[in-house]
């Protein structure tokens, strides 16, 4: 699979990353390399083999469901840049 | 004129009600002032790790089995990942291809008393937003993100429904399964239950689907209903007048009573999911499962059958009556109590809901105990009260006039007189005192007689101050007069 200049433009804007053409072209070139990686693990026949969903051989411990947490808004907030009335403030979203 | 067929499908959010959140220890009590119950794992703070929370497992569990869906062993968290400031890490957590709830299927009651299968693709577990309030904070957006980390048990169904009826039908029943369950209180003005819609038209007998449109967040069944007939005549109109169906997502607007078309400037969502590393794959083993499913209530499907086989009530009342949990169990207790399913059946819908409805209280806020409902339905039966005493009696243990209904009747003296003597005694005297009367009746062909006996019966019954049993005043009376 081969990357083209948009694609890593594509990624970059997901990611809310701004690049310019210089940096955007170096991406293209490392990322197309562990693409070339992907595709040879791709080539392997996997068939009869089960996804892998973590590479721990063991499963999700439960917690029982009790209220264990206190209010530390405070804290929380005094590392935030804009609160008011309790709440953070960030800019702007228009629907 | 084409005739067209709409098709819709759900997507239902029950906020499920666990007293913490699905990944973290704090509180997911509603109300809280702003942000007192978001933890540094739900504000995503670097270093945290989610664990998950067993009743929210436990409550999916029973989801599934009450809709007899498949519940696979081994289930994913995956990551769906965007940008939104309510959404602090950057991701939900949420399943997208090994979801925790498989293949099922919901009964849902249509108004002419059939019943219809609604198949559920699946069911899967997913982490709540916080909220945005978009009120003017110096230019600013506000965040409260105590709602971030609830848990969510996000039901899809397939395409099973063909009409706005059905589809509210379908968002009833799973309410009255979720609130059997316990698992959610169902409550739609908090945002407990909300829903997608997903709705196409197309011409009647054509087997594919038409292009679909998805309406987002409605959150009342009257909404849904308003949204889907509304939605579907615009995309028949649109057809009709040459143009095609975009997919798209709208909103629907309860106060125009239109959908409108969500417009984004971004490309096409891309969520690009993968597996929560944090997250290991949940396992679930039999024994847990069964355990689940031993503890099962009755389910709404179940009892409306029961009702309606084995108490022999109507396919009516047996819907009203099943339709909520509590609404159940306070008519078994009253049929439990008088020991007649019709007459309790009756009772609940007629008196007690009409009185319900106009206090606006909810069955499990009635001043009137189901024992007490019991207690007076029996003394109608055994002929103690009239049938217009036990409406007064019904009130003044409405109004809490007295703990019981025999206590009401003794203090308020509404016992029916079936002594024969005593009814005798009035009658003689109705007698004597209508002699006009008397006459006619005598005089009047036999045919007629039957109109003109209701006089006496009025006469008798005001002598006994409504305590004469009406039955009885009419056959002594018919007796007493024929033979004159």
């Amino acid at each position: 699979m081969s990357l083209e200049h948009a694609d890593v433009q594509r990624a970059a804007h997901l990611a809310r990353l701004a690049l310019d053409n210089d940096e955007a072209a170096r991406y293209v070139d490392d990322l197309g390399r562990i693409l070339e990686m992907v595709d040879q693990l791709q080539a392997v026949d996997t068939e009869g083999v089960a996804p892998l969903a973590h590479p721990l051989d063991t499963t999700q411990r439960l917690r029982a469901d009790e209220v264990t947490e206190t209010d530390q808004r405070d804290r929380f907030q005094r590392c935030a840049p804009a609160v008011a009335n309790g709440l953070y403030l960030v800019p702007r979203v228009v629907e | 004129m084409m005739q067209w067929e709409t098709v819709i499908g759900l997507e239902v959010h029950v906020q499920l009600s666990t007293r913490s959140k699905i990944f973290s220890g704090a509180s997911t009590a509603f109300g809280a002032e702003p942000n007192s119950q978001a933890c540094a794992v739900d504000l995503g703070l670097p270093g945290v790790l989610p664990v998950l929370n067993e009743a929210a497992v436990a409550m999916a569990v029973k989801f599934g089995l009450g809709i007899n869906a498949e519940i696979p062993e081994v289930s994913v968290f995956d990551r769906k990942n965007y940008f939104y400031p309510d959404l602090p890490k950057g991701y939900q957590t949420s399943q997208m291809y090994h979801p925790i709830v498989g293949p099922g299927e919901v009964e849902i009651a249509l108004e002419d008393g059939s019943t219809k299968r609604i198949r559920v693709h699946h069911a899967h577990l997913e982490e709540d937003a916080g909220k945005s309030l978009h009120e003017d904070f110096h230019g600013m957006t506000g965040i409260d993100l105590n709602r971030a980390g609830t848990p969510l048990l996000e039901i899809v169904s397939e395409p099973d429904m063909r009409s706005a009826k059905e589809a509210v039908a379908y968002l009833k029943a799973i309410h009255s399964i979720v609130t059997y369950l316990g698992i959610s209180d169902g409550n739609m003005a908090e945002g407990s239950m909300r829903c997608d819609a997903n709705v196409s038209v197309r011409p009647k007998g054509q087997q594919e689907f038409g292009t679909r449109t998805e309406i987002k967040n409605v959150n009342s069944f009257r909404f849904v209903e308003r949204a889907i007939v509304f939605e579907a005549e615009r995309q028949i109109e649109l057809i009709e007048d040459g143009g095609k169906v975009v997919q798209e997502t709208r909103l629907y607007d309860p106060d125009r009573d239109e959908t409108r078309s969500m417009r984004t400037k971004e490309q096409a969502n891309d969520y690009r999911y993968f597996p929560c590393p944090d997250l290991l794959p949940v396992v679930l083993d039999q024994a847990y499962v069964d355990h689940l499913r031993s503890s099962l209530p009755e389910l709404p499907a179940e009892k409306r059958a029961r009702f309606q086989d084995e108490l022999g009530l109507s396919a009516y009342d047996a819907g009203v009556l099943s339709s909520s949990r509590a609404m159940a169990e306070y008519f078994e207790a009253v049929k439990e109590v008088c020991g007649d399913a019709k007459q309790a059946a009756n009772w609940v819908q007629g008196e007690l809901s009409g009185a319900l409805n106009r206090e606006n209280l909810t069955i499990d806020q009635s001043p009137v105990t189901s024992t007490q409902l019991g207690e007076l339905i029996v003394r109608v039966m055994d002929d103690t009260i009239s049938g217009k005493a036990a409406k007064e009696v019904f009130a003044a243990l409405w109004n809490g006039e007295d703990d019981s209904a025999d206590a009401i009747i003794d203090a308020r003296g509404l016992k029916q007189v079936t002594d024969t003597g005593a009814i005798e005694a009035m009658i003689d005297q109705v007698i004597a005192d209508s002699p006009v009367q008397v006459a006619q009746y005598r005089d009047a062909e036999p045919e007629k007689r039957g109109k003109m006996i209701g006089y006496f019966v009025g006469q008798v019954m005001k002598a006994s101050r409504g305590t004469a049993n009406p039955q009885q005043v009419n056959a002594l009376l018919r007796q007493k007069l024929d033979n004159l």
